[in-house]
């Protein structure tokens, strides 16, 4: 797809995000730390409930990418992660690209939870044409 | 963790895991759809090689796999780096250099990175450690490197 400085991509990735969709992703994964499906644990931990695998969110995020651009378009694809991610959360993934050099788009991403906070940060670089 | 593994990618996880990421599009589990054939067949979503854990034979977060030799006895919650509840995601990174295909026998392959320290505003005393992590295919082919990095707290991120 050919891109451009500028060009934006918005999309809601989840709605309502449930403990349910969270064991999905760990029996997917293969990440069974309890502090993501036990509550019990997870509280004695000092969390006030179990909360999605940023790996989840990142995952989740890069829906996203590939919605808009296919799925081979990626060359590279990072982020930090910066808040978590709790049941009952929706998440909007937000993408801008800041860049296009030599037929690389560089594109920056981020996603957000209801309130408007970023909960994972990062960017991606894909085919530019 | 193992220095070196191999890791089988099979139609079935490929498509669990698209699932788990409420990602419908066929060339994650439809080899018969026309999206899928014009891409020469199953390809794997961008965090796909992540699941290798399921191959991992150290992997720490698996708590409850059946294994043929005991592990050392530990407390329920403590993993390779100590204990899981104190372990978080901080950064996670890949390159992507060739797409991996439904039959590829990945051999995974990590190495530690660098490692640093910084006083956290929620957490206390952050202890940062960084894994690199080659995914290269049956052909010596390097598909993925990932770059992860974790982060020891002290006590629970508090939440703002």
């Amino acid at each position: 797809m050919p891109l451009k400085v500028g060009d934006k991509r918005e999309q809601v990735v989840i709605e309502n995000m449930t403990r349910t969709h969270i064991v999905k992703y760990a029996g997917a994964s293969g990440d069974f730390n309890p502090i993501h499906h036990d509550e019990v644990f997870a509280k004695q931990a000092g969390y006030p409930s179990v909360f999605a695998h940023g790996m989840f969110t990142m995952g989740l995020t890069a829906r996203m990418l590939t919605d808009w651009l296919g799925p081979l378009a990626l060359k590279s694809y990072g982020v930090r992660f910066t808040r978590q991610v709790w049941p009952g959360d929706t998440l909007t993934a937000k993408a801008e690209v800041v860049e296009v050099k030599d037929g690389i788009a560089t594109i920056r991403v981020w996603t957000e939870n209801q309130n408007g906070e970023v909960v994972v940060e990062g960017q991606a670089t894909a085919v530019a044409d | 963790m193992a220095d070196s593994y191999q890791f089988p990618v099979d139609r079935t996880q490929v498509m669990l895991f698209a699932r788990a990421l409420l990602d419908i599009r066929p060339e994650y589990w439809d080899p018969d759809d026309p999206a899928t054939k014009a891409i020469g067949g199953i390809v794997t979503p961008p965090t796909f090689v992540i699941s290798s854990a399921h191959w991992d034979p150290d992997y720490p977060l698996d708590l409850t796999r059946p294994r043929k030799e005991p592990r050392q006895p530990r407390q329920e919650g403590e993993g390779r780096g100590g204990n899981v509840a104190r372990i978080l995601h901080a950064e996670q990174h890949f390159e992507y250099h060739h797409p991996i295909r439904v039959g590829d026998v990945l051999t995974v392959t990590s190495r530690p990175g660098k490692t640093w320290e910084k006083q956290g505003r929620r957490g206390g005393r952050l202890l940062f450690t960084e894994t690199i992590t080659e995914f290269r295919n049956q052909d010596g082919v390097l598909c993925v490197t990932a770059r992860s990095v974790g982060v020891q707290t002290e006590k629970a991120v508090e939440q703002s």
